[in-house]
């Protein structure tokens, strides 16, 4: 398979899965495992384009797949538009579910690049956050959905309120 | 919005690059050569003999290195706890189960499926016994959970009552006077606090690397506590203190889960030792409610007695708590942290009574805010349902009850505490007269009119954090236990580098607090040096002075005072080294953009490099003046700190079908100065986010026989970003007087504030169909059959 542009293959037991298989064999570890039952979405990663919970894919099943991993997402030290919005509005506290979190950010903009909030928590259910009670993950996505559109973000709350 | 900054503001968060681009380091992350893995054979029962444990097929299979039991560990003793009442834990079963899910044994194999394969082929023979899991049950000792104990109330927690003899006398006299006057009503309700599976979305993870060479053990955990655990291994292995390193790297949300220290950091280092090869545990999900505490899970009766002008003349709470089976570090002292705050922020007597009882289930203990929402819930609930008995509005109410401000600082609760600083009234106003509120009410009263079921929710609360004042180091409020000699005082150690950059060493456990921003903010301020050049470093207790860890609320109002007077001293010996150098007075220097200045004089200054380059050869420094420029602080303040707040939710139901959700929700919290208003708000986002789910999602359920009946996150689901609105927070601003940076602590506030809101809101919704009380959660069932009572 070719994980973040990168050609990888590797000898595996079958039962093996995807997340397994991205963190002890490629050791990309920001892909994380929150849940094991595709719950949570801290396993997030993009397979052929589409967004998926690679702990309840089979690694064998990605053979041949393009995969998109956090370590992948910002190119020549860009960070992506989505990254920046986490960092720009505190989307993320503990940072666990941050890197699925981002991916399915990533995916919802790709479909739909100027959410509305209810769009937005929508696009972001199949992840789980225990921080940050998602308010500012939604402040996040809207300026990274802004970045895309080549429009201005809107400010911080606590910039509006200093 | 308002929001007030004096000592620091909003900066990007240091922590975040790493972990936006999937370097973060956490512990499942580290692989150490050699390393093996652990999975533990569970007890399916709740209560059962353990006949024989046979491991002789599953020590034959592939990759299987040892396989331990009881027999094998029992030498180390039980697990420590802090505050050791009740039963503690075996490491691992011996001969009995008390609760599902207890290990039973422990696989290490070459890696965790094989380690998973081997575990299923352990053949347990079990006799089930009957299992205790109602604590009204268990509270009447016709069978004990543990036959050596002589009650399964283990300590009845009572505060009160009344204040003293001439308080239980004066308010005796005014309930009779009242009732004389036919002036009098009493509201009284049994009420669930239920129980609650913390869930941090990072499942607990160690590994523990014993290296005999060295003599030394290197364990990597997701502890909110280093140091607390690097105590306790060394107590429980006979190795010095100094033999035990811990290492808390990025640790994946906390909650007070991981304010504990469990069998498994025990049972890895016993491993490590045995094979001398690391061994890690990584809990799973499904496993991890058996083996990760879980919080709350009260029944109490609160009852207010009052005049019918609404002046309070005595709150009473009597109850129950469920501890589950074991004792582990705080168990039995989180309804005790609940007795701080039983009286809230009023000045009506009150008489406070919660007996702590043990049960077959997993272990309770502290679980984000432990003891103080609960105590808030019960108070805020039953104050509510006094007002609309008497048709005052709860505003009024409050206000008529309130500590008054002129009490303050210093006031002492009627339960008997003291606060620092307080401004209830003044909090209250501002949330009430805001304009946010008042679009509530009439958002309320706009769908009334057109038939919907709208409510609308309001409560404050005053909550205690910042721990702690060395003097309550008796109280628990202490790593003891654990070998450490200290109380819960804060420490920090500031250094300033060759280059004139900063490192911060701090003892505080964050878990996703923002610690390293925070910290270097602070400190960097003080020095006149750039935030960009101070380097925070935490969680590894080899390099850390004595640290307490990151819970209740504390870090910031101890340790971040800590690091702010080691900044002062480090400070204040650089004024005298550039005075040195500049010929002035240490009075006259100043320090801004990376040098000292002499004041009135900019010409005449001295940059940072200069003056360490001067600390660290003595002979350029002034007579006698000892070489080196870092200091250490440690901070123990007077009291601790009282936050308080008060909140307004908007709630929605279908009286067809239960469905209830939250439409708005406002918050005014008062946790003294802010340091950065966006690390604040997004502490209150989260706290709301779980005291809000605690009111309308979140269940911990066991059935009879004491099976978890919610162990995935498809049984216990926690709220999705689609469940919750976004919030509307503001805030006062009332400086706490206990620490030099007069703040308070924000991380529980949240919690505290808002289950009771949400569902005062749901009672004001259905109030008209007769609904007095909902038990959380808030599933539309539960609602729905409220509703169905009421009418019948």
């Amino acid at each position: 398979m070719t994980v973040n542009d990168r050609s990888v293959s590797g000898d595996i037991d079958p039962r093996t899965l995807l997340v397994h298989f991205i963190r002890e064999n490629l050791n990309l570890t920001g892909t994380h495992i929150g849940c094991e039952t595709s719950y949570c979405g801290a396993c997030t990663v993009m397979f052929d384009g589409r967004t998926v919970k690679s702990c309840t894919v089979l690694a064998v099943a990605a053979d041949g797949a393009t995969i998109t991993t956090i370590e992948g997402l910002a190119k020549n030290g860009q960070l992506h538009a989505v990254q920046e919005g986490f960092w720009e509005r505190h989307g993320l506290q503990c940072g666990f579910c941050t890197p699925g979190m981002i991916m399915a950010a990533v995916g919802l903009l790709e479909e739909n690049n100027n959410p509305s909030e209810d769009e937005i928590r929508h696009g972001i259910e199949g992840n789980l956050c225990r921080c940050t009670g998602y308010h500012n993950i939604v402040k996040a996505i809207e300026y990274a959905g802004a970045k895309l559109r080549g429009e201005e973000p809107p400010p911080a709350e606590w910039e509006v309120s200093a | 919005m308002s929001t007030t900054s004096v000592l620091g503001g909003s900066v990007r968060r240091r922590e975040d690059p790493a972990l936006i681009r999937g370097k973060g380091r956490f512990v499942d992350d580290i692989k150490l050569a050699g390393t093996t893995h652990v999975a533990f054979v569970r007890s399916p029962f709740a209560h059962a003999k353990i006949n024989s444990i046979d491991a002789s097929a599953a020590m034959e299979m592939e990759g299987v290195i040892a396989i331990y039991t009881a027999d094998d560990v029992r030498h180390l003793g039980l697990l420590l706890a802090q505050v050791a009442i009740g039963r503690l834990r075996p490491l691992l079963a011996d001969g009995v189960v008390k609760h599902a899910g207890e290990a039973v044994a422990m696989v290490v194999a070459e890696n965790r499926y094989l380690a998973q394969d081997a575990a299923d082929a352990v053949e347990v023979d079990y006799e089930p016994m009957k299992a205790i899991v109602d604590i009204k049950e268990a509270a009447s000792d016709k069978a004990m959970v543990h036959e050596e104990l002589e009650s399964n109330t283990l300590i009845t927690w009572e505060a009160g009552p009344w204040g003293n003899e001439e308080g239980i006398a004066a308010t005796k006299e005014k309930i009779a006077e009242a009732k004389k006057r036919d002036d009098i009503v009493t509201v009284s309700m049994e009420m669930k606090n239920q129980r609650l599976i913390p869930t941090a979305i990072e499942p607990r993870a160690v590994i523990a690397d014993w290296n005999d060479g060295y003599g030394r053990m290197t364990v990597y955990s997701s502890t909110q506590i280093p140091h607390a655990l690097a105590g306790a291994i060394a107590k429980t292995f006979g190795l010095a203190a100094n033999a035990v390193d811990v290492i808390a790297p990025e640790v994946g949300g906390g909650f007070g889960a991981k304010l504990n220290v469990y069998a498994d950091e025990m049972l890895v280092s016993f491993a490590s030792m045995q094979l001398g090869r690391p061994v890690k545990y990584t809990e799973s999900r499904r496993e991890s409610p058996y083996n990760t505490i879980q919080g709350r899970g009260w029944v109490a009766t609160a009852t207010i007695t009052g005049t019918k002008d609404g002046e309070v003349l005595a709150f009473e709470l009597d109850g129950l708590a469920d501890m589950g089976a074991y004792t582990q570090n705080f168990t039995v002292a989180i309804p005790f942290l609940g007795t701080f705050v039983g009286s809230g922020q009023y000045k009506f007597p009150t008489h406070w009574k919660i007996g702590c009882v043990t049960t077959h289930t997993m272990t309770t203990d502290a679980y984000r805010g432990a003891g103080r929402p609960e105590a808030i819930y019960y108070l805020e609930r039953i104050l509510d349902a006094y007002a609309r008995e008497i048709e005052m509005d709860l505003a009024e109410v409050k206000l008529k009850n309130f500590i008054p401000e002129s009490d303050f600082p210093g006031a002492v609760a009627p339960i008997g505490f003291q606060f620092d600083t307080g401004a209830y009234q003044t909090n209250l106003k501002a949330l009430t007269d805001s304009a946010e509120y008042s679009e509530l009410k009439s958002l309320r009263d706009k769908a009334r009119a057109e038939g919907r079921h709208v409510g609308l929710g309001l409560s404050s609360y005053v909550e205690v954090c910042g721990f702690g004042p060395s003097a309550l180091s008796g109280l628990g409020f202490s790593w003891t236990t654990y070998g450490l000699p200290s109380a819960f005082s804060g420490s920090g150690l500031v250094r300033i580098n060759g280059d004139a950059s900063v490192t911060v060493i701090i003892g505080t456990g964050p878990s996703g607090q923002g610690h390293e921003t925070t910290w270097a903010q602070l400190v960097a301020g003080q020095l006149g040096i750039d935030y960009e050049k101070v380097r925070v470093t935490h969680g590894n207790t080899a390099e850390s002075p004595m640290g307490i860890g990151t819970f209740g609320s504390r870090s910031a109002a101890v340790d971040g005072a800590a690091s702010y007077e080691a900044a002062l001293k480090v400070k204040a010996k650089a004024a005298q080294i550039a005075a040195h150098i500049l010929e002035a007075s240490a009075d006259d220097i100043e320090f801004s953009d990376g040098s000292a200045h002499v004041a009135g004089s900019p010409d005449k200054s001295v940059s940072w490099e200069d003056i360490v380059t001067s600390a660290y050869h003595p002979h350029m420094l002034p007579e006698g003046m000892e070489g080196g420029l870092e200091a250490h602080s440690v901070f123990s303040p007077a009291n601790a700190t009282w936050p308080f707040g008060a909140h307004a939710a908007l709630v929605e139901v279908d009286p067809e079908t239960g469905f209830t959700q939250l439409l708005r929700y406002v918050t005014m919290d008062d946790c003294g100065n802010v340091i950065s208003p966006m690390i604040v708000d997004g502490q209150i986002h989260g706290g709301l986010a779980q005291g809000i789910s605690q009111a309308m999602f979140e269940d911990a359920i066991y059935d009879e026989e004491g099976n978890l009946l919610t162990s995935s996150l498809v049984d216990y689901p926690l709220p999705t970003a689609q469940d919750l609105p976004s919030f509307n927070l503001s805030r006062t601003v009332t400086p706490s007087d206990v620490n030099p940076l007069g703040v308070k602590g924000i991380g529980e506030a949240g919690t505290i504030g808002s289950a009771q809101t949400v569902v005062n809101a749901a009672v004001d919704a259905l109030y008209d169909l007769g609904v007095r009380h909902i038990d959380m959660p808030l599933r539309s069932r539960r609602v729905w059959q409220a509703i169905q009572d009421a009418r019948s």
